[in-house]
């Protein structure tokens, strides 16, 4: 892995104010992610992952320390980033060929243009015949091929994911985890991943940032060198998978097992 | 879907009970049922009126439907109902362009800059809960008994709601839809054409849509109160003179035009929020 930070959170912490008092989300975070690397965040519900996500791109600032987007505070907002949300966020007025060319047709791309790109992406996404449907009438992991397909097709530097495929069930999210990893493979764009899945963790990640309970701490982030490419659907039964499964459930166990407890 | 269920403001009946019952009939049959006990109300409401006036009630009072039938056709013939018809028409449909126009673009610009809507606040509370109806007579003074002062009224009352829809659309606007696009590197103008105003729209067709009585309901009174023509002129009129037929007939006519109005709307608002519907189909 070349020495070349993209993203870093220094000393990084964030709180927030309401009648009934301050929530500190995280505190304390100090994380790079490399240019190219595929990072993912872990962590117990409500440990401030998202939080992270969205100070990487720039949709608020941390309340202490700083964090760097190529070497500079990020901007508000980070226009370098694409972030695909936890929740749906396809515009439902429009066709899904319009959904993912929206992003061309703000920079001023002829509809013709960002028609074919969208097309191709579309198509990579085995979503070709969909092209003027609109997103209600799509199948919920249809809707997140979309998503994805129209945060790739303006080419982002950076995308930044929350818990992209959470709502998906096990089989659809190990389709999804070989499409992304197969993109990831040709594009080498730096993603952070957030979810709580240790699994989809170490099938996806580079490196993986274990997060404590509320206020989100950084528990310890581990290197995970299971060779790439990687088969999603037989990575798991891979020996050293399951060591650094166990060691980082022993890092996760504690903040889980105290948040069923408070909860 | 839920949240466009929510806004839609269907003016009719919820159609859940029709479609909860749907697996017994075919959609087919369940229309011509439905529709055979429509038939069925109508001409049994009719018959009896006719029956009972004059034998239970007097003529005097509710009139007849035959007596009615007859006053229409001769207000046809004499070319009176086109005359009143056209007047109460323009009243109504000026109003509602002028007031809807207006409050959209009244709606957005406040919507859109959250420290004027902050300070115009109290003023617009206190205007939205004056009954419009009241203002009637000073519209009169100021513009006459003629067609100005009834547009004006029908304005008035169509701006306050068009507005108020407008305003609270631009707020109810998903705010991670916005991020999104901002991230995109979309610029303000392109969020609000993009992302507020087609969110908005919803919202903008549910104040139009139920404004559309509310123009006919400002022509008629500011009609009723000083004019010699349209439709409330009519009313008023054929009240004066104890003719309940006469009454009844005008009032008949509101009804077909309000309803013509009303589908109007719906079938618009079917062309431009076609997504809405895709999610059934």
């Amino acid at each position: 892995m070349s020495n070349d930070a993209l993203i870093e959170y220094r000393g990084v912490a964030r709180r927030f104010h309401s009648r009934s008092g301050t929530v500190t989300a995280c505190e304390a975070v100090d994380l790079t992610v490399q240019r190219g690397e595929f990072m993912a965040v872990v962590g117990p519900s409500g440990c401030g992952k998202s939080t992270l996500l969205n100070m990487a791109a720039g949709l608020m600032a941390p309340s202490a320390g700083q964090v760097l987007y190529d070497g500079r505070p990020v901007p508000l907002p980070n226009t370098d980033v694409g972030y695909l949300t936890q929740r749906d966020t396809l515009l439902p007025w429009r066709t899904v060929e319009d959904n993912v060319a929206i992003a061309l047709e703000l920079r001023g791309q002829s509809r013709a243009d960002r028609l074919r790109r969208a097309h191709e992406w579309l198509d990579r996404m085995g979503l070709s015949g969909f092209e003027k449907s609109y997103p209600a009438q799509l199948s919920g992991g249809m809707r997140r091929r979309v998503a994805l397909a129209r945060t790739l097709a303006y080419e982002p530097e950076t995308i930044l994911m929350d818990e992209p495929f959470g709502a998906l069930d096990a089989q659809l999210r190990m389709v999804m985890h070989e499409e992304l990893l197969k993109l990831w493979t040709g594009t080498r764009k730096t993603v952070i991943f957030v979810t709580h899945d240790l699994a989809e963790a170490l099938t996806l990640a580079d490196r993986i940032a274990v997060f404590s309970a509320r206020p989100g701490r950084i528990r310890s982030v581990e290197i995970v060198d299971l060779p790439r490419p990687r088969d999603v659907f037989r990575v798991r039964f891979d020996p050293h998978f399951g060591e650094l499964h166990d060691r980082l459930w022993s890092y996760l166990e504690a903040s889980v097992r105290s948040d069923v407890m408070v909860n | 879907m839920s949240e466009a269920e929510t806004t839609s403001a269907y003016v009719g009946l919820p159609t859940a009970s029709n479609e909860a019952r749907s697996d017994r009939l075919s959609p087919r049959s369940e229309w011509v049922s439905v529709w055979a006990w429509r038939i069925a109300i109508i001409v049994v409401g009719l018959s009896l009126w006719q029956y009972a006036s004059g034998r239970w009630i007097k003529t005097f009072w509710i009139s007849r439907p035959s007596d009615i039938w007859h006053q229409l056709a001769e207000w046809v013939v004499t070319g009176d109902l086109w005359i009143h018809l056209q007047v109460t028409l323009i009243e109504t449909v000026m109003g509602f362009v002028f007031g809807a126009v207006a409050g959209v673009l009244f709606g957005l610009a406040l919507g859109l800059n959250r420290r004027l809507a902050a300070v115009l606040d109290p003023f617009i509370v206190a205007f939205y809960s004056l009954p419009k109806i009241a203002l009637a007579p000073l519209f009169i003074l100021w513009f006459g008994v003629g067609l100005s002062s009834k547009v004006v009224l029908a304005t008035f009352v169509v701006f306050f709601l068009v507005f108020y829809n407008t305003y609270a659309g631009t707020l109810a606007v998903e705010a991670e839809l916005v991020d999104v696009l901002r991230l995109m590197g979309a610029t303000r103008g392109q969020i609000v054409r993009k992302v507020i105003l087609p969110s908005a729209l919803i919202w903008i067709f549910t104040g139009m849509k139920s404004s559309v009585p509310y123009a006919l309901i400002g022509a008629v009174v500011g009609e009723m109160m000083a004019s010699n023509k349209g439709l409330g002129y009519l009313i008023q009129a054929a009240a004066g003179q104890y003719d309940t037929s006469g009454v009844f007939a005008a009032l008949f006519v509101l009804m077909i035009i309000a309803t013509g109005l009303h589908e109007m709307l719906k079938q618009s608002e079917r062309v431009m929020l076609r997504w809405r519907e895709a999610g059934h189909g």
